[in-house]
């Protein structure tokens, strides 16, 4: 059964993952090929077919870098390069990563705390609640940029404003996800409770706050990407000189398409590194609370 | 003690009316035109007999109407206060400015309690206790920026906001339509269409479904928001490539919704199906469509969102001159941070008419599902 | 102390009405019933005739409208508030989260028994209800037969000499029920609990009480109340019985008479 499901699983994901890849080396090699002729011309160069699909996968700055350029580039600037280096993706992930934790810390418990409010204040459920659904609606990430600007304007620089904009992005995960989480017991559970007199603290401890915890870690899998998204957009305002969105501005800025595709790959990892992590914390707590394996 | 518990917010309100009291006047002495004793005797008087009002057995509906007008007549006549003695109130008009709020707080604890009988009380309700809530944080940030002088470049007060929003009406609608009308509409509607019928291939074909599910909820939790940068070097400054990163982000959460709305039908409607020898076009259109329509809608609701960011975040890379993101990005370059936050506003009311407009479309369509039967 | 039966529950003119938006509901109506210490009480009637409502006054998690209900002497909310009887819902209601142990833990937790003393009573509860040597088990991982038991279990492990079961073995099927029946028949004796029981399985109310209350719906009121002459040492067999036929036909005569007054 086992290498069944094994193969059920990952081959169709490496077929697509290898079809994409195929389809992006002829894309490359369609888009960059104009450029490539061009400049074949101009020097007066004349190849063979299998010359030329070469030099298309090896410009500077192509249109569409080669998958095997990225990886290099990627390869290069992860290992190759001391991680203080301002080259250093390693450097520049960090810098992200750093104020993506701190802003996701500050979010979830600011999320957590209001929750409770609501749960707890039928006034502040009634006027709040309302606002923060609305709220998920507006593109809060609009505001980044000003974020960053306001609060250079008054000196505070570097980790906070942006820390303080995944704050903002993943608070209303937490907070809509843990309402939800600490109203999922049953009438029958409350009940239960009810008739052991358990006190309104006792409630909350043994059997809210239980309840909501498989809520609580969805809701952080949503946070933390949300995060990562608040911190990248919070260092594209000029201004940051480091981390991954700056990185992306910067290269952006002088067309050098190879560290483009570099940084949202890094992006990307680091994506998929935290969610992983978040991931694996909620099965470790899922399985000391007794939940069924799947 | 019973008597204070009944109402804790009106025994606040007391005690910051005695320490205002105390610490008159509302204005410093320096201010050009500072109150005049009697609006200070009338907004005193309100609050206090407000407060103390709070504290009887009144019928609750009555309670709450005269907490409701007294805590925002006397708000209003300290916020009138303010016009030309900006940064010069004290601390008596910040204590009168609490004690007015913890009213509209015990008014609004009055509400939630209330139970009307009518349907159309309940919508009231429902409205206005959210509407209190929204107007007092307006009613905050502008006795705060405009009372106690916050640098206009930090925070703008609401009314200065307000005016500028009305003044720039042809900069707002010229950059609404340049990123709403063409990059973010053409972009939901091809990414969202697109989704779905990758979702319903997927479907069909049972390899494409395992491989490209894994890849769709992957991607998902990326910072897809990244490729931005891309599409400008690809499709130019103008909205073609803000719609192409829109089109990219709305994508995958339709595909990976549709695909999971796909598998909701239950095994026994489905065996049903099967009994009358329906066909597969038969049974989606018949059974599974009309089952995955919450799903649908959750990732239209999801993109509309998505959408907006996209094509605003798209804009900070590179722009014609027109465009939300551009003038957010240029006019706060410039300082002009009433402009962003009109900007902002703008963007704010057109996220919600989107959704609102996703959502109601819902509720057409999806009458019959358990989260909108309601009671 | 006198011999005499002292009441544990004693309602009279008991009423209770629901407010809602199609007008009021007559959940119960001039109930008059007294539980005698000891007693196995079955409550029956159609669904509607406030069966479980009457329980759930006795455990106050309702409030009477009108009339007087005492429970061991005292109202309905002081006695909850003493951690007087237990209760046993429709559901087994185990917090998935928690070991069936710890399960059986949660009301000695909150009542504030100490660890030893805990301990103790976990094991001799679940030896009560033959679950010994499941203690570490999880919910999901017993049988719907043996998460009811576990939940009787956790009702059982207070000092409660009230035993208040809404409708305990309705999910379980005919085979499970028999079997959990005749388990808490033994209980009964061996505990001396007094036990109030909410079913509307004829046999199961036959068997299982010494007193049998018939309700019947719209208003939700008494119709009538049987003293089983049943002995109280009663193997299944019991059930093939004339005299157990006989008192099942007069519940079935009392459930009947309920229906023809409405009509």
């Amino acid at each position: 059964m086992k290498p069944d499901t094994l193969a059920q699983r990952i081959i169709p994901v490496l077929t697509i993952l290898i079809a994409i890849v195929a389809i992006w080396y002829v894309a490359a090699y369609f888009m960059n090929a104009p450029f490539q002729r061009d400049l074949d011309r101009r020097a007066g160069v004349t190849s063979t077919t299998m010359e030329f699909i070469g030099k298309t996968m090896a410009q500077p700055k192509p249109i569409l870098p080669a998958p095997h350029q990225v990886v290099s580039n990627v390869f290069e600037n992860t290992f190759l390069r001391s991680v203080t280096s301002n080259r250093s993706l390693v450097y520049h992930a960090w810098v992200t990563l750093s104020s993506t934790v701190l802003g996701f810390t500050m979010g979830t418990l600011t999320g957590i705390l209001i929750a409770v409010g609501i749960v707890h204040l039928k006034a502040l459920d009634r006027s709040l609640m309302p606002w923060i659904i609305a709220s998920q609606t507006v593109p809060i990430l609009a505001v980044a940029p000003m974020v960053i600007v306001v609060l250079g304007a008054i000196n505070i620089t570097g980790l906070i404003p942006k820390a303080l904009i995944s704050t903002y992005l993943s608070f209303f995960p937490v907070a809509v996800g843990m309402v939800k989480g600490l109203r999922s017991p049953e009438i029958i559970q409350l009940d239960l409770m009810r008739t052991y007199y358990a006190s309104g603290a006792q409630t909350f401890w043994k059997l809210r706050v239980p309840a909501s915890i498989p809520f609580l870690f969805t809701s952080m899998k949503v946070a933390i990407a949300a995060s990562l998204v608040g911190a990248i957009v919070g260092e594209l305002p000029t201004g940051a000189v480091a981390g991954i969105g700056s990185k992306l501005l910067a290269a952006a800025y002088y067309s050098q398409t190879i560290d483009i595709w570099a940084a949202l790959i890094a992006g990307s990892v680091l994506a998929a590194l935290l969610v992983t992590i978040v991931g694996i914390v909620a099965k470790i707590v899922d399985r000391s609370m007794g939940g069924r394996p799947a | 003690m019973t008597l204070i518990l009944r109402s804790w917010q009106g025994a606040a309100a007391v005690v910051l009316c005695l320490a205002a009291l105390a610490s008159l006047p509302l204005m410093a002495a320096d201010a050009p035109s500072p109150f005049g004793t009697g609006t200070v005797v009338l907004v005193f008087l309100m609050i206090a007999g407000a407060a103390a009002i709070s504290f009887t057995k009144l019928s609750q509906p009555l309670l709450a109407t005269i907490l409701f007008v007294a805590a925002h007549l006397a708000v209003w006549l300290l916020l009138a206060g303010i016009a030309g003695n900006e940064g010069k109130a004290t601390l008596a008009f910040f204590l009168m400015l609490a004690a007015s709020w913890l009213l509209a707080w015990r008014c609004v604890a009055v509400l939630s309690h209330l139970r009307p009988k009518s349907g159309a009380g309940d919508t009231f309700l429902r409205l206005l206790i959210p509407a209190i809530f929204g107007v007092w944080i307006l009613i905050l940030w502008e006795a705060a920026t405009r009372g106690a002088g916050i640098p206009f470049i930090i925070l703008p007060p609401p009314s200065a906001i307000g005016a500028r929003l009305a003044g720039s009406v042809p900069i707002l609608w010229a950059d609404v339509q340049q990123t709403i009308f063409k990059a973010v509409l053409f972009g939901y509607v091809v990414g969202c269409a697109s989704g779905f019928v990758v979702a319903i291939l997927a479907d069909r074909i049972a390899f494409l479904r395992r491989g490209l599910l894994p890849i769709g909820n992957m991607v998902s939790a990326l910072p897809i928001i990244g490729v931005a940068p891309i599409m400008v070097m690809w499709f130019g400054f103008d909205w073609q490539s803000k719609a192409a990163v829109v089109i990219i982000m709305t994508f995958f959460p339709m595909l990976v919704n549709t695909v999971a709305g796909l598998a909701a039908s239950g095994a026994m409607e489905r065996d049903l199906m099967r009994s009358y020898a329906s066909d597969y076009w038969q049974t989606l259109v018949k059974l599974r469509l009309p089952a995955a329509m919450p799903f649908i809608f959750n990732a239209l609701k999801i993109n509309s969102t998505l959408a907006l960011i996209g094509a605003i975040v798209a804009e900070f890379f590179g722009t014609p001159i027109v465009g939300m993101g551009f003038r957010i990005s240029t006019e706060i370059g410039r300082m002009n941070v009433d402009m962003v936050w009109a900007e902002i506003a703008v963007a704010a009311l057109i996220g919600s008419v989107f959704y609102g407009v996703v959502a109601l479309g819902e509720r057409a369509t999806t009458f019959w599902h358990p989260s909108n039967r309601g009671g | 102390m006198n011999n005499a039966p002292s009441s544990v529950v004693s309602a009279s003119k008991l009423g209770l009405t629901f407010e809602t938006g199609d007008g009021p509901v007559h959940a119960l109506s001039n109930v008059d019933l007294t539980v005698n210490k000891g007693d196995f009480v079955s409550f029956i009637g159609p669904s509607g005739c406030g069966k479980t409502t009457f329980l759930r006054v006795i455990a106050d998690l309702e409030k009477a409208t009108s009339g007087e209900i005492t429970v061991n002497g005292m109202t309905p909310e002081e006695a909850r508030k003493s951690r007087s009887y237990g209760y046993v819902f429709q559901a087994p209601a185990l917090y998935p989260w928690r070991t069936i142990e710890k399960n059986i833990a949660l009301p000695l937790e909150i009542m504030g028994y100490s660890s030893v003393d805990r301990k103790a009573r976990i094991e001799r509860t679940l030896d009560l209800v033959n679950l010994s040597g499941f203690g570490k088990k999880y919910p999901w991982q017993l049988s719907g037969g043996m998460q009811q038991r576990a939940s009787i279990a956790r009702a059982l492990a207070f000092d409660a000499d009230l035993l208040l079961m809404d409708e305990p073995f309705g999910a379980l099927d005919e085979i499970v029920r028999d079997h959990l029946n005749e388990q808490l028949l033994k209980l009964w004796a061996r505990t001396e609990k007094t036990i109030c029981f909410v079913t509307h399985s004829i046999p199961e109310a036959v068997y299982l009480s010494t007193k049998i209350v018939v309700m019947s719906p719209r208003p939700g009121r008494v119709t009538d109340v049987i003293e089983s002459t049943l002995p109280r040492e009663r193997p299944l067999e019991i059930r093939e019985t004339p005299e157990f036929l006989e008192i099942a036909h007069r519940v079935r005569e009392g459930l009947r008479a309920g229906h023809s007054y409405e009509e």
